[in-house]
C-alpha cells in the first residue's frame, strides 16, 4: 500500500473533522443503525412489504416523556390468516427498541395502544408478521419538542 | 412492586363481538437513561412483559423496553365466543409478576 504523503494524510484527518463539525451526528447513525439491526432480527432478513400497516401518532409531541401511539394492521385475525407479532422502533431513540406486540386470532382486531417515551425528533418504524409468513411495514416521523429520556 | 392495575373492559358481551380492553398499571419504569445527583445513572426497573389470557388461552401480550412511558397504558381487543375470566399478568425486571382477574359474560 502507498505510502500516504503528509499532505494527503492531513487531508484525511481534516476530512473527517470536517464530517463531525458539519453535524454528522455519530449518535443519531448508531441509533438507526440498530433500529435497522432490530428489524433484521425480527424479520429473518426478510423483506416488508410497505402495506396493511396505520400508526397514530401525534405530528408534533410537545412533551417526549408520554406520546401516544397506536398501531394497526389491516388483517382477517381468523385462524388462518392472522397477525402474530408487531415490533415498534424508534430510530432516534438511546434504545431503539420500544415494544412487540403479540397476537392471537383471539385478538380480533391486530392493533395495540400505548403510550411512549421520545428523545427526539424522529421515524416510528412498525413491522408486522403473519402466521403465513408475510411482513408488512410501515413508518411515521414525530416532531418532538421537548426530549423525554431524562437526560 | 405493590401496586394495583387499573382495567377497563366490559361486563358482558355478544358472542363475535370485538371488545376493547383498556389497562393501566402504576410504575415509574425507570430507564436507565436517568442520572441522580451525582452524576450516577439510575439503574433500570421497568415492566418488561405484559399479558392477557382468557380462559387460558392467550389473547394478546407484550414485550416492553424502556421507551414505554411511566405508568404504561396498554390497549386491546378480544373477540369472544363464550364465557369466562380474562387473567392479566405485569412482570417487572426484578422478577416480580402482578396478576388480575376480571370475568365476563358473553351470550
Amino acid at each position: 500500500m502507498p505510502q500516504l504523503s503528509r499532505r494527503a494524510a492531513l487531508a484525511l484527518g481534516a476530512g473527517g473533522a470536517a464530517l463531525t463539525l458539519t453535524g454528522w451526528n455519530g449518535r443519531a447513525f448508531a441509533a438507526a443503525k440498530e433500529a435497522a439491526d432490530d428489524i433484521a432480527k425480527f424479520t429473518g432478513g426478510k423483506a416488508a412489504e410497505k402495506a396493511k400497516v396505520t400508526i397514530e401518532l401525534p405530528e408534533i409531541a410537545e412533551n417526549g416523556n408520554t406520546v401516544p401511539l397506536m398501531v394497526s394492521v389491516d388483517a382477517p385475525m381468523t385462524a388462518d390468516n392472522y397477525v402474530s407479532e408487531i415490533l415498534v422502533v424508534a430510530d432516534g431513540n438511546p434504545n431503539p427498541g420500544v415494544a412487540t406486540f403479540h397476537f392471537s386470532p383471539m385478538s380480533g382486531k391486530a392493533e395495540a395502544s400505548t403510550r411512549i417515551r421520545l428523545a427526539t425528533t424522529q421515524n416510528i418504524i412498525v413491522v408486522a408478521k403473519t402466521n403465513k409468513g408475510e411482513v408488512f411495514t410501515g413508518q411515521k416521523q414525530v416532531k418532538v419538542t421537548i426530549g423525554g429520556c431524562g437526560g | 412492586m405493590a401496586e394495583k392495575p387499573r382495567l377497563k373492559l366490559p361486563k358482558e358481551a355478544k358472542k363475535g363481538e370485538i371488545i376493547e380492553i383498556k389497562t393501566l398499571m402504576p410504575h415509574i419504569m425507570e430507564s436507565g437513561q436517568r442520572k441522580d445527583k451525582d452524576g450516577k445513572a439510575i439503574p433500570r426497573k421497568i415492566i418488561n412483559k405484559f399479558t392477557a389470557e382468557f380462559n387460558g388461552k392467550p389473547v394478546f401480550s407484550a414485550n416492553l423496553e424502556p421507551a414505554i412511558a411511566a405508568n404504561p397504558y396498554l390497549q386491546f381487543s378480544a373477540k369472544l365466543e363464550e364465557s369466562g375470566t380474562f387473567k392479566f399478568t405485569w412482570t417487572d425486571d426484578d422478577g416480580s409478576v402482578i396478576t388480575a382477574e376480571e370475568t365476563i359474560t358473553v351470550s
